[in-house]
């Protein structure tokens, strides 16, 4: 068994039997390709009463490297509006490039997500993001993001 | 230029047993380069010309020798293995003196720094460093405030510390059950490893995660797989895990050597595909403005690159910022030149390239909003009402406009001129591969139409190379022309142009002739002198610039980046 799937595997058990963390929530997982999971920032934040979903894609060679992870942007779904996070979904994370470890999973990208935006002050969209839309490839992966720095 | 000590040379007596019709000159240095071409690297050094340059061509294994040398060097320095030397080497990018200087100030901040040692938790976490034992490198058991290396740092703060919490959330319990490696799950896996910093997974997702950081990201500075772990694999760890996977090991030696590499000024990474070879040259920035620093690796004669600049083939005669500026030029214009040349015309206030595609011949240039007149450049408001129609052609206005414009016309038809020259030659010298193949043919016929042994024969393979190495000086004597300040140096550089270009169309013209068997002897006899002819004439061009710029003899009509 590829150990992709074992490990997804193993996340999908883990995440059936401990449940996920407050604010997230499983939508689908039917293959071990694709999953998509909503994410919901809680307390008083500029996101207060929005739901994003999240799309994650896997390849055979996950978990050594990242998975493909962006919001879905549909008739359905809207992106947050975010400085990291471009309008067609993208994101602009280092733990995504980077600086993504192999003991990163699912469940800790969409918290690592949901504290981005909870630290979020204003809603704004990125710089240079209609340029990056216009181009932008169909898997996020193939972008080379500079990261910032703003802490 | 020609010397006795050159003539003395074995090779030199080829000619005189094998063949007494061959005139040798008096400057034998012609005729023994056409017949060992490896000269230049063998003994590079004893025999150089003016326009040659003393350096060293090392195989991998040589460049790994000079590594372990000032690993070996540290170790005795600092008692360390020879891992953690190496290591701190690589994190100060092998320079020894900052490295020494660092460490004796503080040693455990700088094995941090460089992976060796993870840094001591926090205080206010004492219970989680407790349970925490390292194994090896005595340097982990002094405390210190490890400062971490910030500038890789880019996540925020609420990120990192939701990440902190995530990851022991993600770490597996560590009670009786038996450990199962916390990336793959896989339960059938025993062998597990982990570095000083005690963050275990199994031998098999290493092995996975060093694969894909060297063969995917060229990268051999490889991290422990945990978040935000800063502790480096050892090259002794990184070849455990590898163990029997040759390929990636290999690729992983190799790019530490070219770390090495890109960090000493005297050394090249010889730029031709799969090389791994590199060339050892002493050349500085600064007489990049009067030598051509061109070099070949041990590889093979093909490999020919300048050490000064990105250029992988002989730029000789020109110099780097020269050359550089040529090709950009060339990257720039050429055959957009060409098309705008013919085309378009200029608007004669701004200059602007405006290309007239319809309507009247009144034009507003778009840019500065000159209103002007497409039939003779000058200004419409002249024109009064006569529209459609221009009969002003000898006015001063449109005069002077016209001037301009043909000013900059002739500075495009000289670029051209140059140009024109330039690809030409570059054009020929790509045609060479054919004329090889044709040359071989016409060396097979005559071996049969008349008594020549192969050996005898080879004067046409020779004249081959000669006339293609000349291709290319003669090439980039264009580029070098046409940077050239009007003036009698230059005169005196087109000269010896000339007849190094007109020995070579001879010469090139001769060997590409139908082969007729009643005139093989003779035929050999005139391209073996026109081979020695276009060698000199090579030589000579070669070596006056070289001269020239050491002399300091060359001007240029524009400024060249890089000269004082």
């Amino acid at each position: 068994m590829a150990v992709s799937t074992r490990r997804l595997q193993k996340e999908l058990a883990d995440l059936k039997k401990q449940g996920t963390p407050v604010g997230i929530d499983l939508l689908s997982a039917d293959n071990f390709e694709e999953w998509f999971l909503s994410l919901e920032v809680l307390g008083e934040t500029v996101f207060v009463g929005e739901v994003f979903c999240l799309r994650f894609r896997f390849d055979s060679s996950y978990p050594i490297s990242s998975p493909a992870v962006q919001f879905v942007v549909d008739d359905k779904w809207q992106a947050p509006m975010h400085p990291h996070v471009y309008t067609n979904g993208h994101i602009c994370a280092s733990i995504l490039g980077n600086e993504w470890s192999p003991v990163l999973s699912v469940v800790s990208v969409c918290v690592t997500l949901q504290s981005m935006l909870a630290s979020c002050k204003e809603k704004k969209i990125p710089p240079g993001n209609d340029r990056y839309v216009r181009h932008a490839p169909d898997n996020p992966k193939e972008t080379r993001f500079a990261y910032d720095d703003d802490t | 230029m020609s010397s006795a000590d050159e003539y003395s040379d074995d090779d030199a007596g080829y000619y005189d047993e094998d063949d007494d019709e061959m005139l040798v000159d008096d400057d034998g240095s012609a005729s023994e380069m056409e017949l060992d071409p490896m000269n230049d690297f063998h003994e590079g050094s004893s025999r150089r010309k003016i326009y040659e340059i003393d350096y060293e061509s090392l195989s991998q294994a040589d460049v790994e020798r000079q590594m372990k040398s000032e690993v070996e060097y540290i170790t005795s320095i600092f008692g360390v293995t020879v891992d953690v030397a190496s290591l701190l080497l690589r994190h100060f990018d092998w320079n020894k003196e900052k490295l020494i200087e660092k460490y004796m100030d503080n040693a455990t901040t700088v094995s941090v720094a460089a992976g060796i040692t993870p840094p001591e938790k926090a205080p206010k976490r004492p219970a989680a460093s407790g349970g925490r034992l390292h194994s090896s490198s005595e340097l982990s058991r002094e405390s210190l405030i490890g400062p971490r290396r910030s500038s890789r740092r880019v996540a925020s703060a609420a990120t990192k510390s939701s990440k902190s919490k995530l990851l022991e959330r993600a770490t597996p319990p560590r009670q009786d059950e038996p450990f199962v490696c916390p990336i793959c799950f896989d339960d059938t896996q025993t062998e597990f490893m982990s570095l000083v910093c005690d963050h275990k997974y199994c031998k098999g997702c290493w092995g996975a995660y060093i694969e894909s950081k060297v063969k995917t990201e060229a990268e051999s500075w490889i991290s422990c797989m945990a978040e935000d772990c800063d502790v480096v694999a050892t090259d002794t760890f990184v070849q455990q895990v590898l163990g029997e996977d040759k390929g990636t090991w290999g690729r992983f030696q190799e790019l530490l050597v070219r770390h090495y590499v890109s960090h000493r000024p005297e050394l090249k990474y010889c730029p031709y595909p799969s090389c791994t070879y590199t060339v050892s040259c002493s050349i500085s920035r600064a007489s990049l403005a009067t030598q051509v620093p061109i070099v070949t690796c041990g590889n093979g004669a093909t490999h020919k690159f300048c050490f000064g600049c990105n250029v992988d083939s002989d730029h000789r005669p020109v110099i780097c910022p020269v050359a550089k500026m040529w090709l950009q030029k060339c990257h720039d214009d050429s055959e957009t030149a060409n098309w705008i040349k013919s085309n378009t015309k200029e608007c004669s206030k701004c200059q602007s390239t405006i290309e007239k595609n319809g309507g009247c011949n009144h034009m507003t240039c778009k840019k500065c909003k000159y209103e002007f007149c497409w039939v003779c450049m000058g200004p419409w408001s002249e024109h009064g009402t006569s529209w459609y129609n221009c009969n002003r052609y000898d006015e001063k206005a449109s005069k002077d406009a016209r001037d301009a414009q043909s000013r900059s016309r002739a500075s495009l038809e000289r670029y051209l001129h140059y140009y024109n020259r330039w690809a030409n030659h570059e054009q020929s010298k790509k045609l060479s591969v054919e004329l090889y193949a044709k040359t071989e043919k016409k060396m097979e016929e005559m071996q049969i139409t008349s008594e020549l042994s192969w050996i005898e024969v080879q004067f046409m393979k020779k004249a081959v190379d000669e006339v293609i190495k000349c291709r290319t000086t003669l090439m980039w004597t264009y580029a070098m022309a046409y940077y050239l300040e009007f003036g009698n140096e230059k005169e005196l550089f087109e000269d010896n142009q000339r007849d190094l270009e007109r020995a070579v169309e001879d010469l090139s013209e001769l060997i590409e002739s139908p082969l007729d068997p009643e005139v093989i002897k003779t035929l050999r006899q005139k391209v073996t002198d026109r081979t020695v002819y276009v060698t000199k004439r090579n030589e000579i061009v070669l070596e006056d610039t070289a001269r020239g710029f050491l002399e300091g003899r060359w001007t240029w009509n524009s400024p060249v980046a890089g000269l004082d």
